[in-house]
């Protein structure tokens, strides 16, 4: 098993170095080169020498590029255009919005998807099976912030369930010490304040969970109806074990280990759907500050925005590639 | 992706490995006979063909079937804050925010969709195709290469992705084309390098190496069109990706800022404001998007399960 995660481990390296050289060359090619970019509209050409000098722009370019992994392995990315303020501290602040609203469209997502999916095996080729699979179609199909304008409309501007933006009331005086609202309002005792920041999250954590329910219906409906038809599964039956017996022992247990992998690759669908999920309802997470960093060219902003998304994702996927090893040991052999 | 087993997994990218992987009693010809009989059988797959015949002849025919200019905003002195006029005998669909015809601008967006979606499938195809061919015909160290280089690609999220690069080369169409087509080689790469693979110990290939076909010979007379179906299927699945992608992108400002430019993501994000009095602003282009994207998607999902002998059960 060590073995196993070594060799993952080792994999990794080549794909953070590529990922490293990716954006190295993407902030080398920012219109104007990296100096005007960093400085926006404030660039005059004495400022812009300045910068050079002071990231080194002048420098060969692996000692540049040693520069920037050193600013990177420092979550160094520079200041905001926006706010002026370091892009760390930024993205520290919204980071747990995004990140509740991730948890709870995921929990939708793995929640409604498997039974979803393992039903509609089960009725393999009825009309609950061809409704699941055109719904998961559709799912899939429907562009996320498409989606997050219908719920917006329909259940916050026409029904006035839930509100239509932000994050909270802010006639609410709340104390927010971790940044998680809703958590934040259980550990301060106040239940309406979590309330409030919960009815807040679950129309954009529909609307960002739906692509990945759809997917992960898909994914176990195909699964359980390759385990269904396995020779271990025919035995189980024919020594005559109950067939909640079989579901769980053999079925299940089988058929969601793919599912798992599959769960841990929605981070992506995830992340990017927040932006425009974030966009859509006006909610202060980090999609929302890239989102609107795009037209004013914060780059600063964006470059921290894509590797961490894209080095978490990495790490994320490892995690789940060496659980998978622990649950499965077949794949420890390969 | 990069660190998966992806040969565990029953992901579609694994499935499309296989799809249409010739064998021995299925040539090229008769596959694709007993492919279009079974999608003909498929009420999903005709359902989306109607959808795609629609959007094609809307998207081709738009500057006969639009009836106005598209970025003609002549009537915008009937437009007051908070209230557009509606459906009338004039304009099919009302007017929008700027005054101009919704309905024009929906046909055109169509023609836009479709110019975005195919230019960055092709582009993007092509390089993906030529990576995976590279690979699978020399393996050894340049296959490891090549392969890091999509796993790479593959470690950004693929919106994300299309993002930084739309927004380093400006907004333009031309920067939301290249960004989606760079998205879509490593989709492309891999399958190509996995048909390659799977038909590296088909017997044709046996055949064509024993009687001295050269290796270029091999891979482009018997490989290459033999991954077509391959090809095509993940195409079709392609541009409905693409056609969301691009909605997205354009969504959050990244495409032209020409107003005269007709695209249904932008649409929606002008229509953001009217939500409340003129929902059907932005329902609209949502639903032009969902029709065409649903049906490249039903249409390329049956192809696969029709093409691929795993789904026959």
């Amino acid at each position: 098993m060590l073995r196993f995660v070594a060799r993952r481990l080792i994999q990794l390296v080549p794909i953070l170095f590529g990922l490293s050289i990716l954006l190295f060359v993407w902030v080398r090619a920012l219109p104007g080169g990296p100096a005007q970019a960093l400085l926006g509209e404030k660039a005059t050409p004495e400022r812009v020498a300045a910068i050079e000098a002071q990231f080194g722009l002048n420098e060969p370019i692996w000692k540049q590029y040693l520069a920037f992994l050193g600013r990177i392995v420092r979550l160094d990315f520079g200041s905001s255009l926006q706010t002026n303020q370091p892009v760390v501290d930024e993205m520290l602040r919204r980071f747990p919005a995004t990140i509740e609203l991730a948890i709870l469209a995921l929990l939708i997502a793995v929640a409604i998807g498997i039974p979803l999916g393992y039903l509609a095996a089960k009725r393999h080729n009825t009309w609950f099976d061809g409704t699941s699979v055109a719904l998961s179609l559709l799912g899939i199909a429907i562009p996320v912030f498409f989606l997050a304008y219908l719920l917006k409309f329909l259940f916050a501007v026409k029904l006035g369930w839930l509100p239509t933006t932000g994050r909270q009331d802010p006639r609410l005086d709340v104390a927010h010490p971790t940044g998680f609202y809703v958590l934040d309002g259980l550990i301060t005792g106040n239940p309406a304040a979590a309330w409030d920041a919960f009815k807040h999250l679950v129309l954009p954590a529909l609307a960002l969970g739906t692509i990945p329910l759809a997917i992960i219906a898909r994914i176990t409906r195909a699964s359980v109806l390759d385990v269904v038809n396995e020779d271990y599964v025919r035995t189980a039956e024919a020594k005559g074990l109950q067939a909640r017996t079989v579901t769980r022992r053999h079925v299940l247990r089988n058929a969601l280990l793919p599912v798992i992998t599959v769960i841990g690759l929605q981070l992506g669908l995830l992340m990017s759907g927040a932006v425009l999920t974030e966009t859509v309802f006006a909610y202060s997470g980090v999609g929302k500050f890239l989102a609107d960093g795009l037209l004013k060219r914060d780059f600063p902003t964006i470059q921290a925005f894509i590797l961490v998304i894209a080095v978490s994702y990495v790490i994320v996927n490892l995690v789940v590639d060496i659980l998978y090893g622990l649950i499965d040991p077949r794949v420890r052999v390969r | 992706m990069s660190t998966l087993s992806p040969e565990l997994i029953p992901n579609p990218d694994e499935e499309l490995i296989y799809a249409g992987e010739p064998n021995e009693e299925t040539t090229g010809g008769s596959q694709w006979r007993e492919a279009v009989r079974t999608l003909r059988r498929s009420p999903l797959a005709i359902i989306g063909m109607i959808m795609i015949a629609f959007f094609l002849v809307v998207a081709i025919f738009a500057p006969w079937i639009a009836p106005y200019d598209p970025g003609d905003g002549q009537w915008l002195n009937q437009i007051t804050p908070g209230n557009y006029p509606g459906p009338s005998a004039e304009h099919w669909l009302g007017l929008d925010q700027l005054g101009r015809d919704v309905f024009s601008r929906l046909v055109w967006g169509a023609r836009q969709s479709l110019i975005i979606g195919v230019v960055s499938l092709v582009i993007g195809a092509s390089a993906g195709i030529l990576l995976g061919l590279i690979a699978g015909a020399f393996g050894g160290w340049i296959d490891t290469v090549c392969m890091r280089i999509v796993d790479i690609m593959l470690s950004i999220p693929g919106l994300l992705f299309a993002i930084g690069l739309a927004a380093l080369l400006g907004q333009s169409l031309t920067s939301v084309m290249i960004a989606i087509a760079v998205v879509n080689v490593p989709i492309f790469a891999r399958l190509l390098r996995g048909q390659m693979l799977g038909q590296r110990r088909a017997d044709y290939v046996l055949a064509a190496t024993s009687v001295g076909v050269s290796r270029s010979g091999i891979v482009f007379r018997h490989v290459l069109p033999n991954s077509l179906t391959a090809v095509i299927v993940q195409g079709t699945l392609t541009l409905a990706t693409s056609i969301i992608d691009a909605a997205g992108l354009a969504f959050l400002g990244l495409s032209s800022p020409d107003p005269s430019v007709a695209e249904w993501g932008r649409m929606l994000t002008d229509a953001q404001s009217a939500l409340s009095t003129a929902p059907m602003l932005a329902i609209l282009p949502g639903v032009a998007i969902v029709i065409t994207a649903l049906g490249f998607t039903l249409v390329g999902e049956q192809m696969r399960e029709a093409l691929d002998p795993k789904y026959r059960r």
